[in-house]
């Protein structure tokens, strides 16, 4: 964590804590402003801008139409003359609707224009699943906007990461899409970790966009991974604690820039890798990850490495059927002990 | 209209021509015999505009530098009109790093943050930053406006009606322009749009719509003053669509044996026709004629000589801009 252990803290959820973030921001820059489905009176559907209206007036909070390409594109428009938007797409899974406006135009107008022309955005949006939403409402599809070059991607695992880079996002010269998870949100309507309420500092704190964290440190096996799956890793790291398993659990926090470093110096000291991830299983992060450790010594595995992902189908309606395509906490198990030879 | 501002429109119009015919000579010159699209000065795609002057021309007459325009995969005539500048714009079609993009865009992706000019290969998806332009102008309480381009092909896409309502929705201060030149590539305007003006359109968004016919430079500079009034005046967007002339092919390169019309297109150019109009009324004469087409030969072989000494960008800088 970077955050400098004297500073005060306060509890939030992850939820309230972005809120902060951004209202501090909207306090400290005038071009600070949001837009989005339900931002404003209804506070954001995963109540990611509750609150902001009342304190800063619908100039400033905007509610759009159903129309992701017109505001989407209307934020880059914005961004291109000096203001720093937060635009929401409601559901990552919605991106089919407006993706030209973010990977054609807010990823690429900096480098078409020889880095003349800046595009200081953040684009936020719900992900993942575990509620029953359906193939349409619950995927997480982070590997596909990091695939696309031009655009930072942050996945906070807890409100104090959250607050972090949320600020840092909104300073950033770059666009950046901001990926939360609502099961980190802390909802009191959907089940939760208990850490998706933790202690955020109160005051400055950004946390830098491209620096892994280490919530455990281990030496027998490094578990890779991000965003609620976190969660899930700490709990089986405590519970495998018990049987003499020693798990390091490193939570990224954003995958572009990816802490290429952190992964590397921990996979060197256990030897093992897991790499838990609520995505897609191919062609994607998990791969990217497994690559990347390859190229710079495959050397340094004993063991295969073993992924825990979404095996390649759409995230199903049914309760049964979804908990045996998201990377829960016994599989994450399972593949742990198959990485240690137990 | 006076003589003087006649004149700067005729000359705006022979300056983008000349442009467009210099652009096309550069092109062409090292694809013989075989025309490789992706060999010579000029590689790429290239989309001229040649006989759509009269649009540039009469809107951008209402423009400053502070005022914002986004136009589409064929842009030379706005950016030219709206006072980009010509040696950086022509460097950056050359892809040279001392063009406008030092060689990353190319002529689809031209961003000039001095004129708040941009463009986008991505039919219609270049309108709705114009929205959020004019927010930004807005809430900063300027007079400043943005002005969006696009042909008449991209009013059956999602993106246009998108932008459209958010401007009218929010009385942004915009102006759209659409350039009907009546083909989408290769496909007629009868088969791909149900209405005969897309100013009807406009209606379906509570907003003023206007067409302007016959590639009048004159109707246009008119319709678009009292647009570009409006929005300055906090009264919202228009929707204004020019009947314009693709007098040369989609791209360079394009046959165009799908065009029944192709032998009576020369005669419909605007720019002779122009000219007629005003040296009937007195407004142009055998010497400013002849100074209109020097100053614009002057000003484009000096831009072609500038992009031609710049140089290549090292292959080793690939990396750079993709992040600020």
């Amino acid at each position: 964590m970077t955050t400098v252990t004297e500073q005060p803290t306060r509890r939030l959820n992850t939820a309230k804590a972005m809120v902060e973030a951004i209202a501090a921001e909207m306090e400290r820059d005038d071009n600070v402003f949001v837009l989005g489905e339900d931002v404003g009176a209804y506070g954001g559907i995963f109540s990611s801008t509750t609150g902001l209206l009342d304190r800063f007036g619908p100039e400033r909070v905007m509610d759009t139409p159903i129309s992701e390409t017109g505001f989407i594109g209307a934020a880059i428009g914005a961004a291109t003359e000096g203001m720093r938007p937060i635009v929401e797409l409601m559901f990552v899974d919605f991106f089919g609707v407006c993706m030209d406006q973010i990977y054609n135009h807010m990823a690429k107008i900096h480098f078409e224009s020889g880095g003349n022309v800046t595009v200081p955005m953040v684009l936020m949006t719900a992900v993942g699943g575990g509620y029953s939403d359906g193939a349409q409402h619950s995927q997480c599809l982070w590997g596909t906007f990091a695939h696309l070059p031009g655009m930072k991607v942050v996945v906070p695992s807890n409100p104090a990461d959250a607050a972090g880079l949320m600020t840092a996002a909104i300073r950033d010269d770059n666009p950046v899409v901001f990926m939360f998870h609502k099961g980190v949100m802390g909802l009191p309507w959907m089940k939760k970790n208990p850490r998706s309420i933790g202690p955020v500092p109160i005051g400055e704190h950004v946390v830098e966009i491209g620096k892994a964290a280490t919530p455990r440190s281990g030496s027998d096996v490094t578990v890779v991974t991000l965003s609620l799956s976190v969660h899930h890793a700490l709990d089986v790291a405590d519970e495998l604690a018990g049987d003499g398993v020693d798990v390091e659990v490193l939570d990224l926090r954003s995958i572009v820039p990816l802490d290429t470093d952190a992964i590397i110096e921990s996979v060197s000291r256990t030897g093992r890798l897991v790499i838990v991830d609520e995505d897609y299983q191919s062609f994607g992060l998990s791969g990217e990850i497994a690559a990347r450790v390859a190229e710079h010594d495959p050397g340094l595995l004993r063991a295969p490495i073993r992924r825990v992902a979404v095996p390649d189908v759409p995230i199903p309606y049914s309760r049964s059927l979804e908990y045996a395509a998201l990377p829960t906490p016994a599989r994450i198990k399972a593949a742990i002990l198959e990485a240690v030879g137990r | 209209m006076q003589a003087s501002d006649q004149r700067a429109l005729f000359d705006q119009m022979v300056l983008i021509r000349t442009f467009e015919e210099a652009i096309l000579r550069e092109y062409h010159a090292d694809k013989s015999p075989a025309f490789d699209i992706g060999a010579g000065l000029i590689p790429g795609e290239m989309h001229l505009s040649a006989g759509q002057e009269p649009v540039a021309a009469g809107v951008c007459a209402h423009l400053t530098s502070n005022d914002a325009v986004t136009a589409t995969h064929r842009p030379h005539h706005f950016a030219i009109a709206h006072g980009v500048d010509l040696d950086a714009m022509t460097a950056e079609i050359f892809g040279r790093v001392d063009g406008l993009g030092k060689g990353r865009g190319g002529h689809m992706h031209l961003f000039d943050p001095a004129t708040h000019f941009s463009c986008s290969g991505i039919i219609a998806e270049g309108y709705p930053a114009a929205a959020g332009q004019a927010l930004a102008f807005t809430r900063r309480g300027t007079d400043q406006v943005a002005v969006a381009v696009t042909g008449e092909g991209a009013t059956n896409a999602g993106g246009f009606h998108e932008a459209v309502n958010l401007a009218a929705l929010w009385k942004l201060p915009v102006v759209f322009v659409v350039e009907d030149n009546d083909w989408g590539i290769s496909v007629p305007r009868a088969a791909s749009t149900p209405v005969d003006s897309n100013a009807d359109r406009a209606a379906a968004y509570g907003i003023p719509g206007v067409r302007v016919e016959d590639n009048d430079v004159e109707a246009v500079y008119d319709a678009a003053g009292e647009a570009v009034a409006r929005a300055r005046a906090g009264d919202g967007p228009t929707l204004l669509e020019v009947h314009t002339l693709r007098l040369w092919g989609h791209f360079e390169g394009d046959a165009q044996g799908y065009r029944p019309d192709l032998e009576s297109v020369p005669e419909k150019d605007p720019i002779p026709a122009y000219e007629a109009v005003l040296r009937e009324q007195g407004a142009l004469d055998d010497a400013a004629v002849e100074a209109a087409h020097k100053s614009a030969k002057d000003a484009v072989e000096t831009a072609i000589a500038f992009a031609k000494a710049s140089a290549e960008p090292d292959p080793g800088s690939v990396r750079d801009y993709v992040f600020a």
